[in-house]
């Protein structure tokens, strides 16, 4: 039995047929071949596959992608301009050097810009708080909290 | 960020790898699909210790999608994974080294090890059939604890009856026992060095392809040196000509050491593709990550440090029982000897110390280096006893480690070093000031008034990076060299390309190694690329572990930029019509000294490449350039770290109020990409200390599997830290004059935290607290000192 589902996927539309147990990640990487958002762990405590649907944040390995009808996902590509700039907060990021590694880079970008949209003018205290589901083993976070103050400010929020 | 004029060196220079990775445009290695994929899942082990009795693929075999199943039979035929250092016990005799299977023959010796591989047309499938495999076990007793594993009465292999790989020795025991013996005061100390596990963000994978068109495979591999792993996969185990085997480390994320060892995964995926003409894909799942990728630390120790009235170290000596888990991983042997033992003199003029370490099997997953590697082990031995005398003694804890530093260089340690440089009293004094420590007093008397519990710890670090020269690591019984090479291609537009063995997954060298060479060519960085992590492509490599990168892959693509620039000068000569003595080279510009006669270095190039005005009978046309440099000394960064928590004695929590890293790492290139490294390693070592441990139970059966029973460290655990690098004293032996900061602030961090939380605890009667330092371990131990007293 396969799943039809149609959704927007970084503003276009996606038709797919999908077994019911594919995993939204699975259908980012492997279907769409969107492979910036990354896979770290099975349990949904790492947080490097968060995107955005429906502007709020969403660990793409622990939800089904046929509970994707109807929505509307942004993944770490949907929101990197054409044109060979970035988003203030990817900006912010590299200004800040909050990533090494790169590999929790996508989610953990993503997570900031759900956290910097619904928690504005957060504390450094808040701002760790919120980064509670992203693991980062290589900056320590602390440049990543100063990149994610840096680029609410960019954003405007 | 392009104009050479005002050169790159010392500056904060933004990475020039981060657009890829910020914009998802990185190409990790799960990333790759090649046409006609096919998915490989291995079968693990569920038990610790089992005689395999038999194996029933047949099922499996016949299982939709499945195009292969292979178990150990298919390997009895090839090598084992090596181990790449020889340790010799005292008594003269080699290590026992157990033969360590591709995929388990007879014995399954950890849970997690290799029992089967399948390979199927999709992921699902291959599961799918993995549990169709029937596998018969007789399940033996385990050994898991590490310091009974010599005496469990079991035995992992059947070579080493009592669990004994090797017992080694380091330093003058004698003259050790000697100064022990008219020590004013003695200090003891019995601790375990908690057992960690990596956990790069990123799992380990593998894409394994073989050709039939010229009999050769490629293989892309989260690999940290990619040269390593293909001759030791080649020459070691399969048996294939090394010139056919093409290893890719495409970016990599993260590595900490867990991603430097030949594992089972990837050899297998090579083996297999030639079986079933079609790429391989294996990419870990989270909980095989916490099985399989090697461990680390896990040391059981006992240590004394023998001091005399006036608080003068005269000796130090130590046994450990090192855990060398179930098989020898590839550098495993050398982690707890050749890397601990001689750091063991830290920044102390520690006339005698004796180092005695017994290196076991047990039945949990292979355990190698980890950030670190050996050194945040001798760290945090040195640095608990040091403090505790300082306790014992009523001595300022600052005051007595300034009494015994090193002041002179070079010294020569009692444990076969000698360190080329260093300024111990500046960082120390740095640090204290950073950290106010004058105000310490006044802050835990507010603590005080509100329940709560303050305390102050230390850690003055010494770091041995890149391991070196090879002929002395031959001696020791390294069976690798450890130079590092690169290359320097300079194209006709005078644009260069940089071929280096030092890979890079997250260290930066894109940047950083730019910023050398286009500083030394006086050209803009833009004009400059950073390529790595492709056999196919750079001569040879070392690869990126024991923070050597800069200091040893940097220096040797130094020598070839030296090599460009002299035969640049002939060129130019012959141009300028001057002898090539006349040329001088500097700011991108071959002149002719004290004249305005000059050319510009892609003029010079451009001439190399179309060689019509040229000196072709005396020099080759073309300007590439390559070499090798094996350093003649480790390089020895050091520094002070300073703690300072708050305990809530009702709950046992610590916060770290602050934490404060002052360094020596000589020369830096980019300042940013190095306090990053600082930050990065700080939270390693306060993970280890507070926050991370690996448990199997008694079973061997391994409790912390996952991200629910492991604790990493998220964001609001870890504080922000003040990290400064001194103004520091260069290394002399390399031509940057460059330490290395990679594994630093994972070596500092563990003691100065733990130093500090037995301050806080100290009026209570506390003079130790094992790691990691849970709320309900201080709540425990503060219920204990209380009984006790």
């Amino acid at each position: 039995m396969r799943v039809a589902l149609s959704f927007q996927v970084n503003g276009k539309p996606v038709s797919a047929e999908v077994e019911p147990d594919t995993l939204l990640s699975t259908l980012i990487r492997e279907h769409l071949r969107l492979t910036g958002t990354h896979v770290g762990c099975d349990t949904g405590q790492c947080g490097a596959c968060t995107v955005l649907v429906d502007g709020r944040a969403v660990k793409s390995c622990n939800v089904l992608a046929a509970q994707m009808q109807g929505a509307e996902v942004t993944t770490i590509e949907g929101i990197t301009p054409d044109d060979g700039s970035m988003h203030p907060m990817q900006a912010a990021f590299k200004a800040c050097h909050g990533l090494q590694c790169g590999f929790c880079t996508p989610g953990m970008v993503m997570s900031a810009i759900d956290l910097v949209t619904h928690h504005p003018h957060g504390s450094e205290r808040e701002i760790r708080e919120g980064l509670e589901g992203n693991f980062c083993r290589c900056t320590g976070y602390q440049n990543i909290v100063k990149a994610i103050a840096q680029g609410a400010k960019a954003m405007g929020v | 960020m392009n104009d050479p004029k005002a050169g790159f060196i010392g500056k904060a220079v933004e990475r020039r790898e981060d657009y890829r990775f910020l914009t998802g445009v990185g190409q990790y290695t799960d990333d790759v699909a090649l046409p006609n994929q096919t998915y490989g899942y291995f079968l693990r082990s569920p038990h610790a210790h089992a005689k395999i009795v038999s194996v029933d693929t047949a099922a499996a075999a016949k299982a939709s999608g499945v195009l292969a199943v292979l178990t150990g039979k298919d390997f009895e035929s090839v090598g084992g994974l090596p181990c790449g250092w020889l340790i010799n016990s005292l008594d003269g005799s080699p290590m026992k080294e157990p033969k360590h299977a591709v995929l388990a023959a007879d014995k399954v010796r950890y849970v997690g090890d290799h029992v089967a591989l399948v390979v199927a047309e999709t992921l699902a499938q291959a599961k799918a059939a993995a549990a169709l495999i029937a596998v018969d076990y007789e399940i033996l007793p385990a050994v898991v604890d590490t310091g009974t594993a010599s005496k469990a009465g079991a035995a992992v292999h059947d070579i080493a009856p009592d669990n004994v790989c090797f017992v080694w020795g380091c330093g003058d025991r004698a003259a050790t026992d000697a100064a022990f013996a008219k020590a004013a005061h003695v200090t003891k100390l019995q601790f375990v060095n908690n057992r960690l596990i990596p956990n790069a963000i990123e799992p380990r994978a593998a894409n394994a392809l073989y050709s039939r068109a010229d009999d050769s495979y490629t293989l892309y591999v989260t690999s940290q040196n990619p040269h390593v792993e293909r001759l030791l996969m080649t020459a070691f185990v399969l048996g294939l000509p090394e010139h056919k085997v093409r290893v890719i480390a495409p970016d990599v994320g993260g590595g900490f050491g867990s991603k430097i060892y030949l594992y089972a995964e990837e050899t297998a995926l090579v083996f297999a593709s030639k079986r079933v003409g079609r790429p391989i894909k294996w990419t870990a799942e989270r909980s095989e990550s916490f099985l399989s990728d090697a461990h680390g630390r896990d040391h059981v120790t006992v240590a004394e440090l023998a001091i005399d009235k006036d608080g003068r170290f005269l000796a130090l000596r130590e046994h450990t029982t090192a855990n060398m888990g179930a098989y020898l991983s590839t550098f495993a042997s050398c982690i707890p000897t050749i890397l601990h033992s001689t750091l063991l003199a830290g920044q102390y003029t520690t006339p005698a110390i004796y180092s005695e370490i017994t290196a076991v099997f047990t039945n949990t997953a292979p355990v190698d280096a980890y950030r670190g590697a050996g050194r945040p082990e001798a760290t945090y031995l040195v640095e608990r006893l040091v403090e505790t005398a300082a306790r014992e003694m009523k001595v300022d804890p600052a005051e007595l480690r300034r009494r015994n530093f090193i002041k002179t260089f070079p010294y020569a340690t009692p444990v076969g070093l000698t360190y080329d440089t260093g300024d111990y009293d500046a960082t120390l004094t740095r640090a204290m000031a950073l950290a106010d420590v004058k105000g310490f007093a006044a802050r835990k008397a507010e603590s005080a008034k509100k329940g709560l519990l303050r305390g102050l710890g230390y850690a003055a670090y010494i770091e041995a990076c890149g391991i070196a020269p090879s002929n002395i690591a031959g001696a020791l019984g390294a069976r690798a060299g450890l130079f590092e090479a690169g290359e320097v291609r300079v194209h006709p537009t005078g644009k260069v390309t940089i071929f280096t063995g030092s890979h890079s997954h997250g260290q930066g060298h894109e940047t950083t190694f730019a910023q050398v060479v286009a500083d030394k060519l006086g050209i803009g960085m833009d004009d400059v690329d950073i390529q790595h992590g492709d056999t196919g492509k750079i001569l040879f490599g070392m690869g990126t572990y024991g923070s050597r990168s800069l200091a040893v892959g940097g220096t040797a693509i130094v020598k070839a930029v030296d090599k460009v620039i002299a035969k640049g000068k002939k060129i130019a000569a012959h141009l300028l019509e001057a002898s090539d003595a006349d040329i001088e080279f500097a700011n991108g510009e071959f002149r002719v000294a004290g004249t305005d006669r000059k050319k510009t270095f892609a003029e010079v190039a451009l001439t190399a490449y179309v060689p019509h005005n040229y000196p072709l009978d005396k020099l080759e046309p073309g300007l590439n350039e390559n070499a090798f440099y094996d350093p003649t000394n480790f390089t020895y960064p050091a520094g002070t770290y300073i703690c300072e928590v708050e305990i809530d004695p009702d709950t046992g929590r610590v916060r770290i109020d602050r934490f404060v890293a002052a360094d020596d790492f000589g020369n830096v290139v980019n300042p940013m990409i190095v306090e990053g490294q600082v930050h990065g390693g700080l939270a390693q070592g306060i993970g280890q200390a507070l926050l991370e441990g690996c448990v199997y139970n008694e079973d061997g059966q391994l409790v912390t599997g996952s991200y629910m029973d492991y604790a990493l460290p998220r964001a609001d655990d870890l504080p922000s830290f003040v990290v400064e690098t001194v103004k520091g004293t260069p290394c002399t032996h390399n031509p940057l004059g460059v330490k290395g900061c990679g594994e630093a602030g994972a070596i500092g961090a563990t003691p100065a935290v733990i130093n500090a939380v037995v301050d806080a605890l100290a009026h209570l009667g506390v003079r130790d607290i094992s790691m990691p330092v849970s709320p309900h371990n201080v709540w425990k131990t503060i219920r204990a000192a209380q009984k006790k007293h």
